[in-house]
């Protein structure tokens, strides 16, 4: 298996915050890698390193097979980035705008319009390909800047946040876009703080805390490690009262259901317990758990984190 | 739905000598054609100027009338710099928005970005000094150059609009935001007035002539009015070009340093 990115203990700090304390990454060439984290995690900051942008102060990170600190232009060559904050050139049309980076980007003045009117169909951009990006709302902007990025198929594309602002429709366009991408053989990394996407898009997730990589693995496995299935209780409307994991064994069931039958809400009229398999959200809030404010209920008073950590 | 054609994956090619540079000549040509407002005032502006010095201070100034034929180069000068202090903004502003750090990730030599921007202030200068000559010679500027000596004229011009320009593209890059660029531009285009621009340096009080006769405007508006009006050159040529290339050269040092420095600075 080829890694297209692998990181060993990268660090960075920001003044006084250590927002990277020692991440490591590796990401097989050719799959979709999801990087979750809440935020101010150092999502962003993982990515401006990896693309150059970025140094940091300790630690390697190979992308495409080149050091990014010691060859940041045979990264450029492989790489493209549509970053969080739109990188558009606004006074530029749409397709002045793909012409102007598909001729950086090697191709030729013919190649690059018939590029640029390809993606513009693709991203929905057709009708407003002439007008000036300035007059674009911030939905068209976002797809312009995702076209942007695929004016050449780069083995290695790294999206932040990309479908943050965008409308169904163009959403799961854009999954499809990415799927298409990965099965010609492209890697794409990206963070998102739409667990359902990573769920279904990513074929590895890794979820950032803390300054390093907490827990990392296909969507099943990192579910697998909260344990079994969720008990929740809900009251007579349907809301939620408290949700308890389980360790997946009887024991461990009876337990969380003894549990909620000592709380008072159990008893309320119109109660009623529900079982569930554990989502993404489950795993997500379990593992950047802050300590001021456990979201799920631990079982039998241990610490969800601890909980994973045994697992 | 449209069909999507993705190959294999490419790895994009080292570009040619010129491909990045001619890129991005022509997306600054297009922004400097768009920006209709900044266009017309780098032009209505020295020509205002131009008309307020010959018509209103002119006779007090020179009672004989022949005011113009002094304060004409001064002019070509401020002209440039009005335009010139625009490409402090348009760096600034590719700084400040996103789209520097997708050249950024891109395999294009930093330099780039900023050669487009100066070529494009370069062209945009020089038709503007065209037009503010040619409203001289219609309100009377009679210089006497030969055809030679216009030639000349037009290399100091063109060399101190590219020294001004780059300087202002590493205050572009120095400044914090595109209002502040337009602060620093503002400064700078004071200097033409502490000069023999407008009025003679043997004029001004004793504390600023020194200033007024050492800093670089001065020679290079000295080169300009001895080439038009067939006065004695001196060596202000030679002040003139070595001004102006040490301009150059510590523009773009400068440049290419906060270029580096301020790599993913956001
Ligand atoms: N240039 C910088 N100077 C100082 N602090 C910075 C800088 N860039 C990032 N930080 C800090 O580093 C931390 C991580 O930022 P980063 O943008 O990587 O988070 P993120 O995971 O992308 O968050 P979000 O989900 O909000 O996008 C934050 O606390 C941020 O304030
Ligand atoms: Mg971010």
């Amino acid at each position: 298996m080829t890694l297209a990115i692998q990181a060993v203990g990268l660090r960075k700090r920001f003044g006084r915050t250590d927002v990277l304390a020692g991440l490591d990454l590796a990401v097989p060439a050719g799959s979709v890698f999801a990087l979750l984290g809440p935020n101010g995690a150092g999502k962003t900051t993982t990515i401006n390193i990896l693309t150059t942008l970025v140094r940091p102060d300790g630690g390697t990170a190979h992308v495409a097979g080149h050091d990014v600190v010691a060859q940041p232009g045979e990264v450029q060559r492989r790489i493209a980035l549509t970053g969080q904050s739109a990188a558009v050139d606004e006074v530029l049309t749409a397709t002045e705008n793909l012409v102007m980076l598909g001729r950086l980007s090697g191709l030729g003045r013919r190649d690059a319009h018939v590029r640029a009117a390809e993606l513009l169909g693709r991203f929905g951009l057709a009708d407003a390909a002439g007008r000036r990006v300035g007059t674009y709302s911030g939905g068209m902007r976002r797809r312009l800047d995702l076209a942007l990025s695929l004016i050449v198929p780069v083995p290695v594309l790294f999206l932040d946040e990309p479908t943050t602002g965008l409308d169904t429709r163009s959403r799961q366009e854009l999954w499809s876009v990415i799927r298409s991408l990965a099965d010609d053989g492209s890697t794409v990394f990206l963070t998102t703080q739409y667990l359902e996407e990573a769920d279904r898009l990513a074929d590895r997730i890794a979820v950032l805390d803390r300054g390093r990589i907490a827990a990392e693995g296909t969507s099943e496995e990192l579910k697998a490690r909260i344990g079994g299935d969720v008990v929740e209780l809900r009251d007579a409307d349907g809301g939620l009262v408290v949700e308890l994991p389980t360790d997946g064994t009887v024991h461990g069931l009876r337990a969380a259901v003894d549990e909620l039958d000592r709380s008072p809400a159990a008893s309320a009229d119109g109660a009623s317990v529900f079982i569930r398999r554990p989502s993404l959200d489950d795993v997500f809030l379990a593992i950047t758990a802050r300590d001021a404010a456990v979201p799920l209920s631990p079982v039998e008073g241990s610490d969800p984190r601890e909980l994973l950590e045994t697992k | 739905m449209t069909t999507f054609t993705t190959t294999t994956t490419t790895t994009r090619p080292r570009l040619g000598a010129v491909t990045a540079e001619s890129t991005f000549v022509s997306r600054s040509f297009i922004h400097s054609v768009r920006d209709v407002e900044a266009l017309l005032m780098a032009v209505v502006l020295p020509t205002m100027l131009m008309l307020m010095f010959t018509w209103i201070f002119g006779n007090a100034i020179d009672p004989s009338g022949g005011y113009v034929d002094y304060v004409v180069p001064g002019i070509i000068l401020l002209c440039a710099g009005f335009g010139a202090s625009s490409t402090a903004v348009s760096v600034s502003r590719d700084m400040t928005t996103g789209i520097i750090d997708r050249f950024r990730t891109m395999p294009i030599r930093s330099g780039a970005v900023l050669t487009g921007h100066v070529v494009a202030s370069l062209v945009r200068n020089l038709v503007a000094t065209a037009v503010v000559i040619a409203v001289a010679l219609l309100v009377g500027f009679r210089p006497v150059a030969t055809p030679l000596e216009w030639v000349a004229v037009l290399g100091v011009v063109a060399l101190y609009i590219l020294a001004i320009t780059y300087l202002f593209a590493a205050i572009g890059l120095a400044a914090s935001s595109p209002e502040a660029a337009n602060g620093y531009g503002f400064i700078l285009l004071f200097l033409p007035y502490v000069s023999s621009a407008f009025v003679p340096v043997e004029t001004m009080p004793d504390w600023l002539r020194p200033i007024a006769e050492h800093q670089p405007i001065t020679p290079v508006i000295e080169t300009i009015r001895a080439l038009l009006m067939d006065a004695p050159l001196g060596d202000s040529a030679w002040w003139a070009v070595g001004w102006c290339v040490a301009i150059i050269a510590i523009s773009v040092g400068w440049g290419a340093w906060l270029f580096r420095r301020k790599a993913g600075r956001r």
